[in-house]
């Protein structure tokens, strides 16, 4: 076994005996149709909580994801009802402007040495505002195109469902993987978070990979708020209230470390698929009101931060 | 006198209280009987009287958040510790417990208890402040829809309510805890060595630690102040509305204290502080929200207008800023 996935194995043993306690009290829980439901519920979680383990192994955060979110839904809507855009070109232009956005707050993070915190959380009000200028109420999407790929999929055994969103989420998830640990960018990235003047001395471009993570964070958000307006099928400035956290957490449950350059992106899709059983056992019960869900998420971060410690104090130790 | 020859600490003073008037004349343009205030019943109404009122519990936050920043910390939590604190007052009354001490002493209690766990959790675990304080703001909401059983929990307490909505020498009461609090801290900070203390551990905690200076105790004692202002914030909130509202009772209130703070001049990364600076932080805020309405610029262009100043006030703030501002300066007194 390889000490170096032991976060890994933990995350992921977690989310099989989670999903076995659940298999095991309740009839239908273990099944495949629950298991991929979990996938299409979350897409959007996915992808954007990969966005933010690529912030995060870089030692940021960006807080402006669930404005982001939001923010795109209400301009494609928009785009789609006022100016009769087609989808496509609609989703082109927001994951440009997200990933401009993205790009501008890694600009003033890194040049003019602010702390990401506060930057993206100017972020998330910008982003939230411009939502709501460009549309108060909920815009309702009624496109041919949204009906089809909402519809497409694929039927799995057990009447599991196999959807657009769920594809969506796994490509981004592949092309994560590959970007994190197989392209000179992720060898960067894991380099600024785990020691900045370190990698700047070896010649990592500190300013073109901030701002890329920050870009890449943004487009990916962007790419999520167009997933939610498949699930939604409408755009609201109010959307997506809070996602941010709920990525942080999956990153930090999914045992990515929050002082930067150690984690994978595999990590993190645990991360969000553990808080997905942690729901879904909590509808299934019945008698457990849903607040459980955020008591049950804050205990895990506890545990996992707590482990991250105990992980690290050894590892300097040994 | 230039401004060069001004004291560090009265120039930094100076901008955020310029802000404040600046806003304040600007609103006395818009609508000109904004510094009017009319004595009713022995009691203050008028714009200014409801823009304190209304920034109240944002400056407890602020007051709380202030020390906390000071550390080279952040508290995320405090939205959520108002939300349990409400909780924990309201079930009380509910409960049946008439006695106001009691009430009011059981609301203080959790938002003792809430910060120590942030606290102890950043001082003694040595977990980032962000990450500590963001488990109490997911769960802190959970907690307090546990304590309300789900629900919106109203009571009527006659006692309990005038923390929100009571006059104290013809001030609504909310303003008189702000200064109240605000002396505390103050006496607290100013006129034992505390102060100094936590300016050390921001500055820098190590060196504070090899001096004798107990920076973890130091920082559990900040988070606990902080949980203490929430709280204190919390029972005005569930004064107010005469309930406790788990979901939206201190909902991104939060980030607005970090604002009013790092508007009021004080740097993220810790050191020096001023409480006195955040409370006019406090004040901008609520200042620029009735600016905004009193305007007839529609509130939807609130947040907005509101992240606009906050990036302006941190590049103000970005040494980095200053140097690009003298370095154009140069080159152009170089061409003239």
């Amino acid at each position: 076994m390889n000490k170096k996935f032991l976060p890994l194995y933990v995350t992921s043993s977690l989310f099989v005996l989670l999903f076995l306690v659940g298999s095991v009290q309740f009839e239908n829980f273990g099944t495949l149709r629950v298991f991929m439901n979990l996938f299409t519920d979350n897409a959007f979680l996915i992808i954007a909580a990969i966005g933010m383990t690529f912030v995060i192994l870089s030692g940021g955060i960006d807080l402006s994801v669930g404005s982001t979110i939001a923010l795109s839904g209400v301009i494609i809507s928009v785009l789609l009802r006022d100016y009769g855009w087609h989808p496509i070109p609609a989703f082109a232009f927001v994951l440009v402007l997200g990933t401009l956005f993205g790009a501008a707050m890694g600009a003033i993070i890194h040049f003019y040495q602010l702390q990401p915190f506060i930057v993206t959380l100017a972020g998330m009000f910008f982003a939230r505002g411009l939502s709501s200028v460009v549309s108060e109420e909920s815009v309702p999407i009624t496109h041919m195109f949204y009906d089809n790929v909402a519809m497409f999929g694929f039927e799995l055994p057990g009447g599991a469902w196999l959807g657009s969103s769920t594809i969506i989420a796994l490509v981004v998830l592949g092309l994560a993987i590959w970007l994190a640990n197989f392209t000179r960018f992720g060898g960067r990235v894991y380099g600024i978070g785990g020691d900045a003047q370190s990698a700047a001395l070896m010649g990592v471009p500190i300013a073109r990979t901030t701002i890329s993570v920050y870009a890449l964070s943004s487009f990916f958000a962007a790419l999520s708020g167009i997933v939610f307006s498949f699930y939604t099928f409408s755009g609201y400035s109010l959307a997506a209230v809070g996602v941010e956290l709920d990525a942080i957490a999956a990153v930090v449950i999914g045992g990515t470390l929050l002082t930067g350059g150690y984690g994978y992106v595999v990590g993190t899709l645990f991360g969000v698929l553990i808080m997905g059983v942690v729901q879904t056992y909590i509808s299934f019960d019945g008698t457990l009101s849903s607040w459980w869900t955020k008591i049950v998420i804050g205990l895990l971060l506890f545990v996992f931060i707590a482990l991250q410690r105990y992980l690290v104090r050894r590892g300097t130790k040994a | 006198m230039r401004y060069k020859d001004l004291s560090p600490a009265v120039r930094r003073s100076l901008w955020p209280i310029i802000g404040l008037f600046v806003l304040l004349l600007a609103n006395v343009l818009i609508s000109p009987e904004f510094f009017s205030i009319e004595i009713k019943d022995g009691r203050f109404y008028g714009s200014l009287i409801d823009v304190m009122n209304r920034a109240a519990p944002v400056a407890l936050l602020a007051i709380g958040m202030t020390l906390v920043i000071a550390t080279g910390g952040v508290d995320l939590s405090v939205g959520s510790v108002m939300a349990i604190a409400g909780a924990v007052s309201a079930g009380l009354i509910v409960g049946g417990v008439d006695n106001i001490a009691i009430v009011i002493g059981g609301g203080l209690l959790a938002g003792v208890a809430a910060g120590f766990v942030n606290g102890f959790l950043v001082g003694y675990f040595g977990i980032q402040p962000i990450v500590a304080t963001l488990i109490l703001m997911v769960a802190g909401r959970g907690i307090a829809q546990l304590i309300n059983s789900g629900q919106i929990v109203t009571f009527h307490h006659e006692a309990f309510e005038y923390l929100g909505v009571g006059y104290l020498f013809g001030l609504p009461f909310p303003i008189i805890l702000v200064i109240i609090t605000f002396v505390l801290v103050q006496l607290l900070m100013r006129r034992t060595a505390l102060g100094l203390f936590v300016e050390g551990v921001g500055a820098n905690a190590s060196a504070s630690h090899y001096i004798g200076i107990n920076d973890k105790l130091i920082k559990l004692m900040v988070y606990c102040v902080s949980g203490l202002c929430a709280a204190v914030a919390g029972m005005i909130a569930a004064a107010d509305i005469g309930g406790s509202d788990a979901n939206n009772a201190g909902l991104w209130l939060e980030l607005d204290a970090i604002l009013a703070v790092v508007i009021g001049g004080a740097s993220l990364m810790g050191g020096r502080f001023s409480v006195f600076l955040s409370i006019i932080g406090a004040l901008i805020i609520q200042a620029l929200t009735i600016t905004i309405i009193l305007s007839g610029v529609p509130p939807k262009f609130n947040l907005l207008i509101k992240a606009a100043a906050i990036i302006v006030i941190l590049l103000l703030q970005s040494p980095e800023f200053h140097r690009q501002i003298a370095r154009f300066k140069k080159a152009g007194g170089a061409q003239s």
